[in-house]
């Protein structure tokens, strides 16, 4: 999680870093030697990812359904037809993925940010030594080592509607709501849903915060506090510009799982997601494999990959600017 | 800079909301399992009411449990231990060499962590299938294929994460080594792997962690011999129940280890995840 | 260390490596012609009993003719998927169950072994299976792509104790009978019906039965669908009114997709239950068999024009032959076997369905009254889902349609026949 490699990852060599002569990469030579520490990850990239990715491009050119999917050979090359068709937003397979698309970037926008807000606070929290501090570290990590199924699977349990404990706490414990809500059929599910992405990728965050936080000098801490700062200017003044570095790697880390998250609504909700918390990637399962129409299904993954490298590309741009600035 | 009253209590009452949030489910896991079935499907009660083990008994019983977790140990081991290998290559490549197409695979390398896993799910099967059946190597099906898969998915974010950690190992170490005669491997092996453990562990545990928990692939590359934890755990819900509490039972057996596991690298992790990042 | 000696330590990484995955896959083809690979469906209590109802078969089967049949008994929700990669890829096991439903839809593929009548002749011949079931096994007009293997229909299952306390003597005949008794017997914690709202394939299948009492059909008979008519708006309307205006569901079941309605028919949380052949499950459920009573689906007490007399499906499960196997004629054996009136008998009596297999029906095995219910119902009032190559389509399309209507319905939103026909339309325009 370099920012040197952030800087490569825009396709510019970044400038050598200034100050630390001795950390300038080797000059060029000619020798095959780094290409051949790259072959492995080279050919398994290739294999696994980019020719696959390939052929799904090519996929979504093709009338794929069930009459042709043994031999595609005669499959109807139908060209731009499949993304006509699903990008066309006043058709109902458009209007679904428009709002499956917004669905998803809300989602995203909301897990990040409220993930963000809670590993810092607690990482903030936690910086003080007090006793039980390593305990609670250990429980916070915990939910990020739990395999994902068994952390979905139980929120799953926990929402159910009349047996669930969710319930039981709003409802019959605290007498919060009059009507048992449900969890996971209709508007509640997209909150549901949230609940348990935040619940896994927060203490990703928290562990990154911390790790970044260790790293600020305590003397930075002291001058401020000789200054008189209380706890939000030293937060505002100095540990928020000195987790600069980690957060914008962070942010971008947790953009990219969560929006292409597949995993979570699956177990959660199983093939079917309710259309309040239709994510993209679930929308998209559906509908390849659940109505066997590939060449719509792989349309619709590729218009979302080109969404995705837009936005990488942008905030890396962006991001790189304004640091060349400062 | 003591902490005024407001701050302590501000402090203590986040803390316990947090400690709430995660803790809740994770007692409910332990609690479901001593249920016995009955009552897991009836209104939700805080406390078992008569505990019982059998579903710790049963679960083994109701789904082949010991050989998805056989299959997943290896699965997810192999492919982080070979993740980690290519990556550490990979990564001295980048960190330490100036060569034509570096940035075309740096930025090939991180753009394919946002390729939709459903856009190559099929292609990747049939180049699977169709490489079985030129070569007779079995790739679908089999825990070889899963492996491949899920160490190329770990393979950027670990490429990534290591390029970083070697970027903040000064290079004046490796050319001192340089100088007393070491050649590039054995700078790699001797110098800089060894001051990158944090590093290195912490793709360890991530790769892991990726494999252990991957669904998509699984539920379609895999058959009863080899299928997965994240796949197999499915079949508590069968044409007739849900067995609730084996689910909860299972889910806590096979959780124990990968949890204890990573809060025992845990330092590693942090260490290794950031050095790159605060330089 | 020399670049050379970089090369072999990376190539024995990777050897060792694959060496010890190796030692896990196993060969999922044919294989030697003396072995066969099956993919038997989940019918039972669990994969694993599945697996030990079905083993001392195939060793019976070894034992006859030597060929060994490797099963795998695959999840329901895995089913399709997987039949969908071995269809696209020529790879995967030689004999495979399908839910009869997607007959055709696989058939559209190719993959499937035709039984035309040839092949129909090594199997025992097309007059050993009941013809409703053989018609649910392909489009209509083309030679199956299976034969059937278990027959199931949907009955109605009533609590005996609750209709007693309730002092109802004859189980309901009509939809107006069922909201009637089921508001007498909602209440106390205990609710009328109990329905699988969020299960797609289960309110298809219903979506089936009541569009065929409104005079509607899913399928014209181009193939082409058509969802929105006014027959298939008041259908899907009135079953999901069983939740919304009757009252007689649990509002919960709107989000039941795993079987909980029969859990709750068996814990008597619910009085009565919609399912095919559900004895086996209500007993492993701790329900005994005289705790509740069967009757025919009901019908409606006053069918518009062009309604049917229909209340099921022709449920079940038929058993195929991929065409990429290299052992057709174990395969064909293998077929035949598992449809042989021994096997017939041995297996639906265990899973509590019926033969469709002409011979073994009348086995005194069948003549329990659940089993006479199913079986009256089949020869009489089931019809076939449209077999056409949409189906598994139509399925996941109106199934989901029906559990968002639910899913309004449970949470007090107006299910009216604007929305319901909004809904199918919608789902209509995602087909093509």
């Amino acid at each position: 999680m370099a920012t040197t490699t952030v800087h490569d990852a825009t396709g510019r060599d970044g400038p050598p870093r200034a100050g630390t002569p001795e950390n300038r990469p080797r000059r060029p030579r000619r020798s095959l030697l780094p290409y051949l520490l790259l072959a492995p990850a080279v050919v398994l990239e290739l294999a696994i990812h980019v020719v696959p990715m390939l052929v799904g491009a090519w996929m979504s050119l093709l009338q794929l359904t069930q009459f042709h999917i043994r031999d595609w050979s005669t499959a109807p090359f139908v060209g731009a037809e499949n993304y006509r068709m699903v990008l066309d937003f006043d058709s109902a397979a458009g209007a679904e993925l428009l709002h499956s698309f917004q669905v998803t970037v809300l989602y995203t926008v909301c897990s990040v940010g409220l993930s963000w807000v809670l590993g810092t606070t607690a990482a903030v929290l936690l910086q003080r030594p007090f006793r039980g501090r390593g305990l609670l570290r250990a429980l916070f990590l915990t939910p990020y080592a739990l395999p994902v199924y068994t952390a979905v699977i139980t929120w799953s349990f926990l929402f159910q509607r009349d047996n669930g404990l969710v319930n039981h706490v709003l409802v019959d414990q605290l007498h919060l709501l009059g009507d048992r809500p449900f969890w996971l059929i209709g508007d509640n599910s997209f909150v549901a849903l949230l609940t348990v992405s935040i619940w896994r990728s927060w203490p990703f965050a928290f562990l990154c915060v911390m790790a970044g936080l260790q790293n600020i000098p305590a003397d930075l801490y002291e001058a401020a506090a000789m200054d008189g700062a209380g706890f939000w200017r030293r937060l505002r003044s100095v540990t928020l510009p000195m987790l600069r570095p980690v957060n914008l790697v962070l942010l971008l880390v947790l953009f990219l799982w969560t929006f292409n998250d597949f995993n979570t609504p699956y177990v959660l909700f199983g093939g079917s997601a309710p259309e309040q918390a239709d994510l993209v990637s679930i929308h998209i399962y559906r509908s390849s494999f659940k109505t066997w129409d590939f060449g719509s299904g792989s349309a619709m993954s590729v218009a979302l990959l080109l969404f995705l490298l837009l936005v990488t590309a942008g905030y890396l741009l962006l991001t790189n600017r304004r640091r060349n600035d400062a | 800079m003591r902490e005024t009253t407001a701050e302590r209590w501000a402090r203590r009452t986040v803390l316990t909301l947090l400690t709430l949030f995660v803790l809740v489910p994770l007692y409910v896991m332990v609690s479901s399992a001593v249920k016995p079935l009955q009552d897991v499907q009836n209104a939700f009660t805080w406390w078992p009411r008569r505990p019982t083990v059998d579903a710790f008994v049963d679960m083994w019983s109701t789904v082949p449990l010991g050989r998805y977790l056989v299959n997943s140990l290896v699965v997810s081991s192999v492919a982080a231990v070979l993740s980690v290998a290519v990556a550490i290559f990979a990564a001295f490549a980048v960190s330490r060499y100036r060569f034509r197409g570096r940035g075309l695979f740096s930025v090939t390398v991180l753009s394919t962590q946002m390729f939709p896993g459903i856009l190559f799910l099929l292609p990747l099967f049939l180049i699977y299938v169709n490489l079985g059946n030129a070569t007779g190597i079995q790739l679908y099906a089999s825990r070889t294929g899963l492996i491949l898969t899920y160490l190329t998915f770990s393979l950027p974010f670990s490429i990534w994460m290591l390029v970083g950690y070697f970027d903040s190992i000064p290079r004046g170490l490796d050319e001192a080594a340089q100088v007393d005669g070491a050649g590039p491997l054995r700078t790699l092996f001797q110098v800089v792997l060894p001051a990158a453990v944090p590093g290195v562990v912490a793709v360890t545990v991530y790769a892991f962690m990726t494999a252990w928990g991957e669904v998509l692939f699984a539920s379609v590359m895999t058959n009863e011999g080899s299928r997965t934890l994240a796949v197999g755990l499915q079949g508590y819900s069968t044409q007739f129940n849900v067995y609730w509490n084996q689910v909860m039972a299972a889910s806590l057996v096979v959780s124990i280890p990968v949890v204890a596991g990573f809060l025992a690298l845990q330092r590693y992790f942090v260490a290794g995840l950031t050095a790159g990042a605060v330089k | 260390m020399s670049r050379r000696r970089l090369a072999i330590l990376t190539a024995a990484v990777l050897a060792a490596a694959s060496l010890t995955a190796c030692g896990g896959s196993d060969d999922p083809s044919g294989g030697s012609a003396k072995t066969l690979t099956y993919w038997a469906s989940n019918q039972g209590a669990s994969l694993e009993a599945d697996k030990q109802i079905l083993q001392p078969e195939l060793d019976r089967f070894e034992q006859q003719t030597g060929i060994k049949v490797n099963v795998e008994v695959v999840p329901w929700s895995d089913l399709l998927n997987r039949l969908l990669a071995a269809a696209a890829s020529g790879q995967g096991p030689d004999v495979v169950n399908i839910g009869n439903t997607w007959s055709a839809s696989l058939q559209a593929t190719g993959a499937m072994v035709e039984f035309d009548d040839a092949t129909l002749a090594k199997v025992g011949g097309r007059d050993r299976f009941v013809p409703a079931a053989l018609a649910a096994a392909g489009a209509p007009g083309e030679p199956p792509a299976a034969v059937p293997l278990y027959s199931l229909a949907y009955a109605l299952y009533y609590n005996k104790k609750a209709f007693a306390d309730a002092g109802i003597t004859t189980p309901p005949a009509t939809w107006e009978q069922v909201a009637e008794v089921g508001r007498k017997l909602t209440g106390g914690g205990r609710w009328g019906l109990a329905v699988e709202g969020a299960n797609p394939s289960e309110n298809a299948h219903h979506a089936f039965t009541f569009s065929q009492q409104h005079g509607g059909e899913w399928f014209d008979s181009a193939g082409k669908p058509t969802f929105d008519t006014p027959q298939n708006v008041a259908a899907v309307k009135r079953y999901v009114d069983l939740m919304a205006t009757d009252k007689i569901i649990n509002p919960s079941n709107a989000e039941y997709a795993q079987n909980q309605s029969v859990s709750d028919f068996a814990n008597g949380k619910a009085a009565m239950l919609l399912w095919q052949a559900v004895g086996a499950n209500l007993k492993s459920q701790n329900m005994a068999a005289d705790a509740y009573g069967v009757a025919p689906v009901p019908f409606l007490a006053a069918p518009p024009a062009g309604g049917r007399k229909v209340n099921s499906m022709v449920a079940g499960i038929n058993i195929a032959v991929f065409k990429h196997t290299r052992n057709p004629d174990a395969a064909l054996e293998f077929v035949k076997f598992m449809t042989s009136d021994a096997e017939q008998v041995t297996l639906n009596r265990t899973y509590g369905s019926l033969p469709p297999v002409t011979t073994a029906a009348g086995d005194p095995a069948f003549a329990a009254p659940e089993q006479k219910v199913l079986q009256e119902t089949l020869a009489t009032t089931a019809a076939p889902l449209p077999q056409v190559p949409d189906e598994s389509t139509f399925e996941t399309l109106v199934g989901t349609a029906i559990k968002e209507l639910f899913a309004d319905a449970a949470s007090g939103k107006p299910v009216t026949e604007e929305s319901v026909r909004h809904k199918l339309s919608q789902a209509q325009q995602q087909m093509r």
